[in-house]
């Protein structure tokens, strides 16, 4: 029996944060009343005309020099045309034959999956091009008609296109994540998958291991989800091999899938025969970027994950597993700075937001930015830890209670009288106490029994309330039983 | 003094021996006479019209007038003008009114000009004739039998019958220059990119240019002066200082004011097709610029023959993308009945547009076909620069390049609606100059008669250099100084 490779390229849609449409000054804002947000040129009225927003092409110069790609001197805007209610003008003002970006690449992690470790792998990137967004279409707003809304219409894009590297949805969908923090991270793209800002066409073909050839595709829109994406590829995977294994034939479509279901679905075949007579828009000249404007945006770039990864591993000694956890996303890496540019020690701050704040936040399926311990008040309480105020157990109890909105660090600490003892002599006396209420631990321990050292540091710390350092009580311990 | 000059005018209006409201309603009056049987014009507004004279008179009364303030003028219904039907000659548009006003259009409205209304040409500037018009054909004044050219041919019909000042027009192929030729008028294509394209509803995006009607040279250069200049709506729209147009217009006379101009007489432009009368007066009007002082030189544009294939290649292909807007979903014509989406655009194309628009979106939607794009479209854009590139060749001989504007004088109505091609064949002059962005223009240079025909105006078309219209404008100018063709106007009772 052949063994079966599946053969995925994305398309990615990123909508690009700027204040007015790619074409027109129109406002964008999400979940505005229909057609608030369309001006003359958003419903395409006799006569208006395009102009480029620079805005727009400085997000895309912003990308291209994200994934190190060639960024075009001159590249050209072509009509794409089709009829369609929810497109104004007739035709799609996008990027054909000269794209703005060019060849680049993303790095991925890939995670683990069973007995197969987590690995890298490059993507590669075939080209990224400025567009415009459609309007919508309406139905059931008004009894018996379609309503079309054009607040979308003119929208900017980025449409983001991999050459056919993914072998996996595991790979697929780590690289759509991989992008999907990437266009946050340089800030070009808010990332919010549920209003659309982020959208996912996958090309799924299958082949037999060892073929050079691409197998026909299929291509999924508009996935929104990276959870839908995962089942659809899967089930596209395995619908195609088992087509072909029943001896059929794949014929290329374009599928949606049905998260219902959880079944792919092909779209009336008559959507591929389209001839969109692309030709270049001679409403608006060809885009030129010099030397100086991807200077200029350079300069505003903000350091990119892999160079801030290695920089936490030179600066502060962190291991590579913590700053790939820490530059996972641009939220994170920022809270990270942040805790330790206001005092907190990195090794310790790097420990504790890869620990107890991610576990915090994924239990609560939050973001970064809403976390309820903020950066500064992290770093107060880890300097409590540092300065010998608490031990490392109280933290974490002080960290739940900070959690929930109990207070400040100090203040908690004080509340719950979590203080650690810092009078040497007051723990010697427990010490000694203690050892005279235990001498046959003691006697164990002197005979070899090293497990009675930690069940007499127990008694200790339990006779102290907790509040004993534990380091302390440790070296006075041994002290005292070597003596 | 409805054949003053603007100059004439805006002295009378400013000295206030006429107010604007007097001079307004004696072009209305003549409207009302005259315009049932010419129908020059579309859509007419008699109380936002005087609104605007009442509003012209009050700003000269304060001092602040412009050379065009209190004029009133006629634009071509193809440019959006807020709360005027805008039709641009179609049923598709019968019904629709601009909501916004095309740059010229507010350009014009803050120089205080009035605007009479909007004048009929052919269905979306398609047509040397005016006879694809929606709303009728529009009969040339010299000759009622006759077509007044197009596509602006309203246009042209209200300056020559003197139903207003000046107008607007616009020029894809030849759509100015054509009807002035047909109708005795001064018309100017600027160079591509001098006029903002703003509000002006799109035939051919990289051909299409707005520039002057008017009865001359000097009335265009004020035109000109109101209509030119960088607009940043329109992304084609040039970053040029603003010019005055009228600066050559000024000099001191003398006995040879083009002394030592060279103007090119392309072979190409004298060979077969054109008409031998239009020839001799053309050949008349070469012998005054000579006394002029200028020197004549015999250039060739070798692929002129190219331009009307090139032309409907790629006019098409931008119509056919231009006019997908026109789907009866937002605004515009929309079939009464029909079973789903797709029924409702075929039959609302199908009823809104015209046999003319409808060929050119069939040529248009063609040519871009996958599998046809290279061999139609590229091919014709190569041929484009060629025909760009003759003319750089030719300017390196001459200053200006002349010759006849139309290959006949006005023909019959109905004569050659059913051959579109020898119906293109009538910008075989004009069309080479759009496909190189160049300006050109056309003034009267007499009149030919056919046998037993009544005596019809000859156009003499100049081309000039990129953005030398102001050069353009002078010769034009010099030769109206010395001739009085301009002067001449059409007897409308026994057209």
């Amino acid at each position: 029996m052949m063994e079966w490779e599946v053969v995925i390229g994305l398309e990615t849609h990123t909508q690009l944060q700027t204040n007015t449409k790619i074409f027109s000054g129109a406002p964008i804002k999400y979940g505005a009343e229909p057609n608030t947000q369309a001006c003359e040129v958003s419903i395409a009225l006799p006569g208006v005309l395009p102009v480029l927003n620079r805005q727009a092409v400085e997000c895309a110069i912003k990308f291209g020099l994200a994934i190190n790609a060639e960024i075009a001197p001159r590249s050209v805007f072509a009509r794409k045309n089709y009829f369609y209610p929810d497109l104004p003008k007739g035709y799609q003002i996008s990027q054909f034959e000269l794209p703005v970006v060019g060849k680049g690449a993303v790095r991925i992690q890939v995670p683990a999956q069973g007995k197969k470790p987590a690995y890298e792998k490059v993507i590669n990137i075939t080209r990224a091009h400025l567009e415009e967004d459609a309007g919508k279409s309406v139905h059931g707003a008004v009894e018996g008609m379609s309503g079309i809304d054009l607040n979308r219409a003119g929208t900017p894009l980025l449409e983001i296109v991999t050459e056919p590297d993914m072998r996996s949805a595991a790979e697929a969908v780590a690289y759509a994540k991989q992008l999907h923090e990437l266009v946050q991270w340089i800030g070009i793209c808010d990332g919010n998958m549920q209003e659309g800002s982020f959208r996912c066409d996958v090309n799924v073909s299958v082949r037999h291991k060892g073929s050079e050839k691409l197998g026909t595709r299929r291509e999924i829109k508009n996935l929104n989800s990276f959870k839908f994406m995962q089942q659809a590829i899967e089930y596209e995977t395995r619908w195609q091999i088992e087509t072909l294994e029943d001896g059929g034939s794949i014929h290329q479509a374009t599928v949606l899938f049905n998260p219902d279901t959880g079944e792919t679905r092909a779209m009336r075949s008559k959507e591929e025969a389209n001839d969109y007579r692309y030709f270049p828009d001679p409403d608006l000249l060809p885009l030129m970027i010099s030397a100086e404007d991807k200077a200029r945006v350079q300069s505003g770039m903000p350091e990119l994950p892999e160079a801030m990864k290695a920089r936490f591993e030179a600066e502060y000694g962190l291991s590579s597993y913590d700053t790939a956890a820490l530059t996972s996303s641009r939220g994170l890496a920022d809270y990270f700075v942040a805790s330790v540019k206001a005092g907190a020690e990195p090794k310790q701050a790097a420990n504790w937001v890869t620990g107890n704040v991610l576990a915090k936040l994924n239990a609560e399926d939050k973001a970064i930015v809403d976390a309820a311990v903020s950066a500064g008040s992290l770093a107060q309480l880890l300097t409590r830890i540092s300065d010998g105020t608490i031990s490392n157990n109280a933290a974490k109890e002080v960290f739940e209670a900070m959690w929930a909105g109990e207070g400040t660090a100090d203040a908690i600490i004080e509340a719950k009288g979590l203080k650690q003892m810092s009078d040497s002599g007051a723990v010697e006396a427990i010490v000694n106490e203690v050892l005279a209420a235990n001498a046959a631990m003691v006697d164990e321990y002197k005979a070899g029994k090293e497990k009675a050292f930690n069940a007499l540091v127990g008694q200790i710390m339990k006779a102290s309330k907790g509040k004993a350092n534990p380091a302390q009580v440790n070296d006075l311990l041994m002290k005292k039983l070597k003596s | 003094m409805i054949n003053s000059s603007l100059k004439q005018l805006a002295n009378m209006l400013q000295a206030k021996t006429i107010s604007s409201v007097e001079l307004t309603q004696s072009f209305l009056s003549r409207i009302n006479q005259y315009n049932p049987d010419i129908n020059a014009y579309i859509a007419l507004d008699e109380t936002k019209t005087l609104a605007q004279a009442k509003a012209a008179d009050l700003r000269i009364a304060t001092g602040n007038a412009t050379p065009l303030t209190g004029i009133p003028l006629a634009q071509k219904d193809i440019f959006c003008a807020e709360g005027w039907q805008t039709t641009c000659g179609s049923k598709m548009l019968a019904n629709f009114i601009a909501p916004y006003d095309a740059h010229i259009i507010t350009q014009f409205d803050h120089a205080g000009a009035v605007n009479l209304g909007k004048t009929n040409m052919d269905e979306f500037a398609m047509g040397s004739s005016n006879e694809t018009s929606y709303f009728g054909g529009v009969k040339n004044p010299w000759s009622f039998e006759h077509v007044p050219g197009g596509s602006s041919g309203g246009s042209a019909a209200a300056v020559a019958a003197r139903l207003c000042a000046a107008a607007t027009g616009t020029d894809t192929g030849g759509s100015i220059r054509q009807p002035a030729s047909l109708c005795g008028l001064t018309g100017l294509k600027p160079s591509y990119g001098v006029v903002s394209r703003y509000g002006m509803i799109a035939f051919a995006s990289s051909l299409d240019q707005a520039g002057p009607m008017a009865k001359s040279a000097e009335d265009c250069a004020l035109m000109m002066n109101v209509m030119a200049g960088f607009d940043a709506r329109d992304s084609t729209s040039l970053q040029r200082d603003k010019e005055d147009y009228t600066r050559e217009l000024n000099k001191t006379p003398t006995a040879q004011p083009l002394l030592g101009l060279k103007i090119g007489l392309p072979k190409e432009f004298f060979a077969e097709g054109l008409d031998t009368d239009v020839a001799q007066v053309i050949a008349g009007a070469i012998d005054e610029y000579k006394k002029l002082g200028a020197q004549i030189v015999d250039i060739s544009l070798p692929n002129t023959g190219l331009s009307i294939p090139v032309y409907y290649v790629l006019a098409p292909a931008e119509a056919s993308s231009n006019l997908s807007r026109y789907d009866g979903v937002r605004y515009g014509h929309r079939a009464a009945e029909y079973n789903d989406l797709n029924d409702m655009y075929s039959k609302s194309r199908a009823e809104g547009f015209g046999a003319e628009v409808k060929r050119r979106i069939l040529i248009g939607t063609y040519v871009l076909s996958a599998g046809y794009y290279d061999a139609y479209y590229l091919k014709a854009q190569q041929i484009r620069r060629l025909i760009a590139q003759d003319f750089i060749e030719a300017f390196k001989q001459c200053d200006v390049i002349m010759g006849p504007a139309a290959p006949s004088t006005a023909f019959k109505a109905g004569e050659k609606v059913d051959d579109p091609v020898a119906m293109y064949l009538q910008d075989i002059y004009t069309i080479s100059t759009n496909l190189a962005g160049l300006p050109g223009m056309s003034l009267p240079a007499g009149f030919a008669q056919a046998k037993g025909g009544p005596a019809l105006p000859v156009g003499l078309q100049i081309i000039g250099n990129y953005f030398d219209e102001a050069r353009m404008l002078n010769v034009a100018h010099q030769y109206q100084q010395v001739t009085d063709w301009h002067q001449k106007m059409p007897d409308l009772k026994n057209a």
